[in-house]
């Protein structure tokens, strides 16, 4: 009976045409839009964890409560100490320590006049210690565009939006006003080694990037630093384990009321990044239900004018000894035949396509220009495995559903009625 | 029942709603048919020829009295059972053929026995039986489309007999035929009566038709008006 139906799909193209193509282009679809949202979000959350939380965070409970001004009046004293004890109570986990802050660069000309000046957010980070990942994490080799990266002491890396503004090339001295730790008036010249482009409207409107030793040197934070970030072994953000090890650290801490005792914090309890980490986890069933609800009233009418194209067909097989339910339940199976057809082809060619994007990528600067949302500005559609099934739950469930609720006309066809309805 | 009767009509009466009154089809008809009868119901429109076959088919059933088909009362049988008795027991000839357009005249054929679960040796067997007893045997991969009338119709002829049903039922089965075509349907069919014992009950008003059939019963208003056997 398989063999028969399959025979009428094939050779009926009012029956599988349409269908075919409907399926097709909402498996397609719906593969392009998970893998283009999975891709923009995994990419936005991945890069927010790199520069600025991290996979779990610490910093004393007093700088969490200001994070967004960074507060390193507030900072984690001894924090090599911290360091160690968090290396020994969570091994896998890769912690580092980092300097955020904003100041003021000032550019001379060559007299030693103040050429231009403008702010900047800086990130101090560990650029010389052997085996650190941070150079790695923050993309730097990839991300140089003129110069070098940094190879001793006092050497920074400065946007190249920031240096083309003030036109700054590499070599050139400037000097960078902040505040020490404790409120003191800083100022500590650097050379620009290179200049970088992160890919990221947000970062590379005016970011410098010093070494943690020259920061600690430069705002008079000997054996501090402001925030320590752990990094997980995985590479995307595995939010079960990073909240294993928050409520790890925390449970020691705990007991203490001091306000300089660390805190540890995951990715989700950064400002703005809860929301975002629970819309990337909604977002497929999200699109699942549009493209299942789109695609069923689609189908559904399809198969309701079937239904009455096929009208004698179903006349003469009731006729000819098929009961209701069986005539029924071969329309769901040619559901599932025409489902899963055009399923393969839309996910067929939705993954070509999201693979071509993911390997190009899709330039967004244009777009992000004023954005203050850390996203680069190439983004690509995520490539893995759920791209190879996800269209299939709307593709087949959407056919059957639509099939079922238009064949459930059958039940009420009056066998009585058929004589007089086969031969008009 | 009756010896040898396959079909056995008691006080048969149909009615349908028709406003606040009642129309009746068919009034208290009693008849029987016996295995191998090459019958007909005969009688102008709304004679109630084509009410009387859909109960002799199973698909409908009688307001009052009884119908027995194959040994089933009709009156007593579910949607399924009826379905079942229409499956293995009857055959049905239409006047406008109804054949499964995009199907080949091999699947069109081969589709009632589908439902017996039958192996594909078995339906094989029976379906190239089925058509070389209608001469079509050239014509197994045609599709209807490609098909005369007269051909259609022996393809339909074919996919009633294929399950070997004891009983088949045909209305106006020469309707849309010529002349020449409605006498080599009505032979096949008589010979298939003859060869096989099938019983064929035909409503029809086809005096080429009548010829051919050994019982006519004629049909007014509901009720027969005349039984008489004409070629014993």
């Amino acid at each position: 009976m398989k063999k028969f139906l399959l025979k009428g799909i094939l050779h009926d193209r009012g029956r599988s045409l349409l269908p075919v193509i409907v399926v097709a282009t909402g498996a397609m679809l719906t593969v392009l839009l998970y893998s283009w949202l999975t891709g923009v979000m995994g990419e936005s959350l991945e890069m927010s964890s790199n520069f600025m939380t991290g996979d779990v965070k610490v910093t004393t409970r007093a700088y969490a409560a200001d994070a967004d001004q960074f507060p390193n009046d507030l900072a984690i004293l001894d924090s090599d100490l911290l360091v160690e004890e968090l290396r020994k109570v969570e091994p896998s986990v890769d912690w580092v320590s980092r300097i955020r802050f904003g100041a003021l660069a000032d550019f001379p000309d060559s007299a030693g006049e103040t050429r231009g000046q403008g702010p900047v957010a800086g990130w101090a980070i560990d650029l010389f210690t052997e085996g650190s990942q941070e150079a790695q994490r923050f993309n730097l080799a990839a991300s140089i565009i003129r110069g070098t990266l940094p190879d001793k002491p006092g050497e920074c890396l400065i946007s190249e939006d920031l240096a083309a503004r003030f036109d700054v090339e590499p070599g050139e001295e400037f000097t960078l006003f902040g505040t020490t730790m404790e409120g003191g008036f800083s100022f500590t010249n650097f050379i620009v080694a290179g200049t970088v482009r992160f890919g990221s409207a947000g970062l590379d409107r005016g970011a410098v990037v010093i070494d943690l030793n020259d920061a600690r040197n430069a705002f008079a934070m000997q054996g501090a630093t402001g925030e320590i970030l752990g990094y997980l072994p995985e590479t995307y953000f595995d939010e079960e384990e990073a909240e294993a090890v928050k409520a790890k650290l925390n449970a020691r801490w705990t007991a203490s009321e001091d306000e300089f005792a660390p805190v540890a914090q995951t990715l989700r309890d950064m400002p703005g990044m809860g929301d975002l980490l629970d819309y990337t986890k909604s977002i497929s069933g999200f699109m699942i239900f549009i493209f299942v609800s789109a695609m069923t009233i689609v189908l559904w009418n399809g198969g309701l004018l079937g239904g009455l194209r096929r009208y004698t067909e179903f006349g003469v097989r009731i006729a000819l000894g098929e009961d209701n339910g069986h005539i029924y339940r071969s329309l769901l199976w040619e559901a599932l035949m025409i489902g899963t057809i055009g399923s393969v082809i839309g996910t067929t060619i939705g993954v070509v396509i999201a693979t071509s994007l993911n390997i190009h990528g899709i330039d967004i600067s244009g777009m992000m220009k004023n954005a203050t949302m850390l996203m680069p500005s190439i983004v690509r559609p995520a490539v893995d495995s759920v791209i190879y099934y996800i269209g299939f739950i709307p593709g087949v469930f959407s056919m059957v559903l639509g099939n079922a609720l238009a064949g459930a006309g059958i039940y009420k066809r009056e066998t009585a009625r058929l004589f007089n309805e086969l031969e008009v | 029942m009756e010896n040898n009767k396959i079909v056995l009509l008691e006080g048969v009466c149909k009615r349908f709603p028709a406003g606040k009154t009642e129309f009746t089809a068919l009034n208290n008809i009693s008849l029987s048919f016996g295995k191998g009868e090459f019958a007909g119901l005969v009688g102008p429109s709304g004679s109630g020829k084509t009410t009387l076959l859909n109960i002799i088919g199973s698909l409908d059933t009688p307001s009052e009295g009884t119908a027995d088909v194959l040994g089933k009362r009709i009156n007593l049988l579910s949607h399924k059972e009826a379905a079942q008795l229409r499956n293995y027991g009857i055959g049905f000839i239409f006047q406008t053929y109804n054949l499964l357009p995009v199907y080949s005249v091999y699947d069109n054929v081969e589709f009632a026995l589908l439902l017996q679960k039958m192996s594909s040796e078995a339906r094989k067997k029976a379906v190239m039986e089925a058509l070389e007893w209608v001469g079509l045997t050239d014509k197994v991969k045609s599709r209807p489309s490609m098909l005369s009338g007269g051909e259609c119709q022996r393809v339909a002829i074919a996919r009633a007999i294929v399950k070997k049903p004891q009983l088949v039922l045909a209305d106006e089965p020469s309707a849309n035929l010529d002349s020449k075509n409605s006498h080599h349907i009505v032979q096949t069919m008589k010979r298939i009566n003859k060869e096989l014992g099938t019983t064929f009950i035909f409503s029809t008003h086809d005096e080429k038709v009548m010829q051919y059939l050994d019982r006519i019963i004629y049909l007014k208003d509901g009720m027969v008006d005349k039984d008489e056997i004409v070629n014993k």
